[in-house]
């Protein structure tokens, strides 16, 4: 009964691990480069955008759910613009729950990046600018590697965050079994069921292992990456 | 040549400096802390941009703020070795020297791997990381990937600075034999005067953002500008000439008229040899010297007579016949001998006394 997972929690389980692996994926390189426009550039609203990214800490989960499916629901602006153009529907989807995962853990993907980008010595930039290096290329040769442990903490921190995002998933993609019950939606449909206080227990008891292992590796990986880079 | 006209005022500082050196040579730029010289050379790279002014180097406008011309720093070819190094520290030393390599056009480079990493002695390096080395062999490390950029002048910003004695003494060498092997023109910046003494073949003296004076060596140091900087007791005529005869550790160098007999191990007759003669070592005699135990007596005439009012003393600029010698003498001894422009003197200075104040320029 204990050693082996069940069907539906196997399900669960995949779906968040998939969830959160396209949420990551599809927002990281957006964080990368809101992080850097929030870091270096220097414009009028600056204030404003920044002000924009850090919303999904503070709103309701639920709101931000609410909101996603007036834009992205089929007949919303930008859903019913993707529906026609591109075919892609997000609303009631697994790509939808990834895309409200995405929102969600957007703000702690961007502050773990920027701190690694202030971080970046400037003048090692300016040191490549006099071998010859242009922007992009300095980005992408110096800037980006000496970011990458902020870059891969704050990956794996909103990877392991996304595991369990609950309230916009469930506004913006509902409760959809074998396709947006994730593992907290799975969790949160037991705990509705008269009979379902020990599966409630057993997905808790996976989440929590999850996240500790997120936790830890997140915290190798930084490490490795510290050494690579000289720093102790 | 290197021809700079630069203004440039920042944070209630104002740079405003004009210099023109020859090239090649090393171009020391002198100063004191916080005098500019770190604002020029960043002027000069195009990491900073003038206010106004106008850098042209061989013939060639790096920047012109009246005709719109600035050069991009990633397009201009200006190699720069910075104080901190600034090895990149995610990549190996192999890696750190390339970087600058492969970016450079790779029509005929002038600067080969194999004999930058032979001039610099950094083979055994170039597996490691940053981090590993020591701070005189990260210096040399970044004067080896800023050369192997193939730049067309190599500024060098207090390289030395992070170092401590016998780190330095370590790297200078390497600096000397790249003025001496590489036809690359170098801009050193430094508040060393004895690094400038080893290195520069130019030196433009700075102050409060201004330049105030330049020469060679030896013009820049009889001037009062210059014991501004260094202090009193740090004065002296600096003097370059050729070896002539050499005889255990005391070396002759040809003069002008007459010769110098300096101490110095492993000179060879035919090199180059600098040495800085201190006013205070300098003895002025209005006779020829009799039973004295003094090796050089050079004759000549004294050119001006400049009161020093806090040490009561007068420095005594003696001209040899092509070349000046300076002498620190009290005011006293001034009227006791007469001592006046015009007047034949000899100036007398002890061959030991210019040890370790005599350095190789080139080797023959």
């Amino acid at each position: 009964m204990i050693g082996s997972i069940t069907p539906g929690e196997m399900e669960a389980l995949r779906l968040s691990l998939e969830v959160a692996s396209r949420s990551v994926l599809f927002s990281l390189p957006i964080a990368v480069l809101v992080a850097w426009v929030l870091t270096r550039a220097h414009f009028p609203g600056r204030t404003v955008l920044d002000a924009f990214v850090h919303l999904p800490l503070v709103l309701p989960p639920v709101a931000v759910g609410y909101v996603l499916l007036i834009l992205f629901g089929s007949h919303g602006p930008l859903g019913g613009w993707l529906k026609r153009h591109l075919g892609i529907e997000l609303a009631f989807t697994t790509a939808g729950a990834a895309l409200a995962t995405a929102v969600m853990t957007f703000p702690i993907m961007v502050r773990a990046i920027r701190i690694a980008l202030e971080t970046v010595d400037r003048g090692l930039e300016a040191a490549a600018r006099t071998l010859g290096a242009g922007p992009l290329d300095r980005f992408f040769t110096i800037t980006l590697p000496l970011m990458l442990p902020g870059v891969l903490a704050g990956a794996v921190t909103a990877f392991a965050a996304g595991l369990g995002e609950f309230g916009a998933v469930i506004t913006f993609a509902a409760n959809i079994p074998g396709v947006t019950r994730t593992l907290p939606l799975a969790l949160y449909t037991e705990m509705q069921s008269p009979s379902g206080d020990l599966p409630a227990a057993r997905l808790a008891t996976i989440s929590i292992v999850l996240g500790l292992f997120g936790l830890v590796l997140s915290e190798l990986l930084a490490r490795r990456v510290r050494r690579l880079l000289g720093r102790r | 040549m290197l021809k700079a006209t630069l203004l440039k005022r920042r944070d209630g500082f104002t740079l405003h400096a004009q210099l023109q050196a020859p090239t090649p040579g090393v171009v020391a730029l002198f100063g004191r802390s916080g005098c500019g010289k770190t604002t020029l050379v960043n002027l000069i790279s195009g990491l900073l941009e003038p206010d106004e002014g106008r850098v042209e180097l061989d013939g060639t406008v790096l920047t012109d703020t009246r005709a719109g011309i600035s050069v991009p720093v990633e397009k201009r070819r200006v190699g720069y070795v910075f104080q901190d190094a600034r090895l990149f520290p995610h990549l190996s030393v192999l890696a750190n020297l390339r970087y600058g390599q492969k970016r450079a056009a790779a029509a005929a480079p002038l600067i080969v791997f194999d004999e930058v990493i032979a001039l610099l002695g950094i083979q055994s390096l170039l597996e490691r990381r940053p981090h590993q080395l020591s701070g005189g062999e990260r210096q040399r490390v970044a004067l080896g990937r800023a050369l192997l950029s193939q730049p067309t002048l190599l500024l060098l910003d207090e390289p030395l600075a992070a170092l401590d004695a016998a780190r330095r003494e370590e790297v200078i060498p390497y600096l000397e034999a790249l003025r001496d092997r590489l036809s690359i023109p170098m801009v050193y910046v430094s508040h060393q005067f004895d690094e400038v003494l080893r290195l520069a073949t130019h030196v433009v003296l700075m102050e409060a953002g201004s330049v105030v004076a330049q020469g060679s060596p030896a013009e820049v140091s009889l001037l009062p500008q210059l014991r501004e900087i260094i202090g009193p007791e740090a004065v002296g005529a600096v003097l370059d000439g050729r070896v002539v005869k050499v005889d255990a550790t005391i070396a002759d160098l040809q003069l002008g008229r007459g010769a110098l007999r300096v101490s110095l191990r492993e000179a060879r007759v035919g090199s180059l040899l600098r040495v800085q003669v201190l006013a205070r070592d300098v003895i002025i005699a209005t006779e020829p010297p009799h039973g004295l135990s003094v090796r050089n007596a050079l004759e000549g005439t004294i050119s001006a007579l400049t009161l020093e009012q806090q040490e009561a003393a007068v420095l005594v600029t003696v001209d040899i016949g092509g070349a000046a010698i300076l002498s620190r003498v009290t005011t006293e001894a001034v009227e006791a001998l007469g001592l006046k422009p015009g007047l034949k003197v000899w100036a007398l200075v002890k061959a030991v006394s210019t040890r370790g104040h005599a350095f190789h320029l080139r080797t023959a």
